[in-house]
């Protein structure tokens, strides 16, 4: 990995105040959860919606979301890009540490966030699997968010636009795009490995683990190439 | 040669930046002159690798500009967008762009850039706390840590204080005369004389002359000159004035005269003694048309 590169993009990053601001998402879902815990209901009436719609619906995306977005989308819109790029580097070198950085920042928040969620909903079982299950939406979600980045030159409307419209809302109701949903696949990953009664999976294990890696991949490769074609854009003529 | 630009279009939609032009550099500093929206900043996006051209081929130091990272081994560039990353010190951010350059000795490197850019002092700083003019050499030590064959920078002197300007133009010939190609955008005249010999001149897209810096000027003094004055009985100077070779037309409006002069140091000798000979009194007399633009476009009717 190029170190220069995640340097640049972790201080990028941590020196906005904005960063503050991925922190309480987080902690919010871990409150909400320690409070119907604690309460009298049990816990499958909740957990449908605290666990799935809630975490894997949106708190993950969202966290993911500010920080792909934060780790390219920014230096492409100020500007500061054209340092990077102007060097004799592989387009692949620079969004791999872009990425890299961007899954390492993401998952040091969610990750651990809803691991407590499910100690604290259920045990270390399902602790387990919703860790293992928001690590991978996070891969998953780093990538698009990064292509998203540079594909579009208002990546936070899409980025929010896909996370609402297509991640929270339709794979709820037309079951077909439960296959390209990846809060499927977390929710796939996170049952199969706590095998907890408080998660129901609708997409198979295999088929949600090829996807992930074919769109991970996918969205990558995008990125690579759309950054190899980058345009400067002059301000005057 | 060091930048070859082979008829070059660049077109955004339906308006066209860069119109078929062509031009080599040879090692050494070259100015390149025009007007704001002319051009020259698309001219220098396509040679430093970040615009496709529409049509034609450049290559910078013998290689390809588009899609090839490699180009930047050789090449440096200078945006006019003076985003930095302020969060980093100016020898952080020198050193940064000395290890993506994989210099063996990136500190030392970076060293001397800002040295020679003149920031040895405030390195320490971080680049938020820079002046514009400081920001601005920060880039530019960033961009020639490497020591590139080529140069290219947009509008260099913006920003700058006088002072902070004759540093830098003193910075350029002096890379010039190392033998590396520097390439920059002005739109001011007396900025490209200063610096720079050659003169590569753009106006609406199109490279108006080129050559010489004496050469174009002379063109820009002795082209005709349009003046508008007022006088005490302007319909009878004008009678006066259409039968003086010096002039070349003389039209009569509401306020006074617009007379279109075929040289501008012939004309304005002449005309005091006309106006006493007649016994008239001047108003008003001025040059109507000494913008920038306008001496620009005649460069390109003069091609």
């Amino acid at each position: 990995m190029n170190a220069t590169i995640a340097m640049i993009t972790l201080r990028g990053l941590f020196g906005r105040r904005r960063f503050l601001l991925l922190f309480v998402l987080p902690v919010l879902l871990v409150a909400l959860t320690a409070f119907a815990a604690s309460s009298d209901v049990p816990a499958i009436e909740w957990s449908g919606t605290l666990l799935d719609a809630l975490g894997l619906g949106a708190v993950v995306p969202l966290m993911a979301l500010l920080v792909g977005i934060g780790v390219l989308g920014n230096e492409i819109d100020d500007g500061t890009i054209a340092h990077i790029l102007a060097k004799p580097l592989a387009r692949g070198e620079i969004i791999q540490a872009k990425l890299l950085v961007a899954v390492g920042a993401s998952a040091l928040v969610v990750v651990p966030a809803m691991f407590l969620v499910g100690e604290l909903a259920e045990g270390p079982s399902l602790a387990f699997g919703l860790a293992v299950g928001s690590l991978l939406a996070v891969i998953v979600y780093s990538a698009i968010f990064v292509a998203i980045s540079i594909v579009s030159s208002r990546p936070m409307i899409i980025a929010l636009g896909y996370v609402v419209l297509w991640e929270g809302f339709l794979g709820n109701f037309v079951g077909g795009t439960r296959m390209l949903s990846v809060r499927h696949y977390a929710l796939s990953l996170a049952d199969s490995v706590s095998g907890s009664d408080l998660l129901t999976k609708q997409v198979s294990l295999p088929v949600s683990l090829v996807l992930a890696g074919v769109i991970t991949v996918g969205a990558t490769l995008l990125a690579v190439d759309r950054l190899r074609s980058y345009q400067l854009a002059g301000e005057t003529g | 040669m060091s930048v070859d630009v082979s008829g070059v279009t660049r077109w955004y939609g339906n308006v066209v930046a860069v119109n078929d032009v062509t031009m080599t550099l040879p090692p050494g500093v070259t100015g390149l002159l025009g007007p704001n929206g002319a051009g020259k900043t698309t001219l220098l996006h396509m040679i430093a690798g970040f615009l496709p051209p529409s049509r034609g081929t450049i290559t910078a130091a013998g290689q390809r500009t588009w899609r090839n990272p490699d180009l930047y081994k050789v090449l440096g560039l200078v945006t006019e967008k003076e985003a930095v990353h302020g969060f980093l010190t100016g020898e952080q951010f020198v050193v940064a762009s000395a290890r993506l350059h994989r210099l063996p000795e990136p500190e030392r490197a970076a060293a001397r850039a800002l040295d020679l850019v003149e920031l040895a002092d405030p390195r320490k700083r971080k680049l938020s706390t820079y002046s514009k003019g400081m920001r601005q050499r920060a880039r530019l030590a960033a961009a020639l840590v490497h020591d590139p064959q080529v140069l290219l920078l947009d509008e260099p002197f913006n920003g700058l204080d006088p002072r902070q300007r004759m540093q830098m133009m003193t910075l350029l010939h002096d890379l010039g005369n190392r033998g590396r190609t520097v390439l920059f955008s002005s739109h001011i005249l007396e900025e490209v004389e200063q610096v720079s010999g050659t003169v590569q001149v753009m106006v609406a897209g199109r490279l108006a002359a080129s050559g010489d810096y004496r050469t174009i000027r002379r063109l820009m003094t002795n082209r005709p000159h349009v003046f508008a004055i007022d006088s005490s009985d302007n319909r009878r100077l004008a009678a006066v004035l259409i039968g003086d070779p010096s002039v070349r037309g003389v039209s009569l409006g509401e306020d006074g005269l617009e007379v279109s002069a075929s040289d501008f140091g012939t004309f304005t000798r002449v005309l005091p003694g006309i106006v006493r000979r007649e016994g008239l009194r001047l108003r008003r007399l001025r040059p109507a048309d000494e913008s920038l633009e306008s001496v620009f476009s005649y460069l390109v009717g003069a091609k």
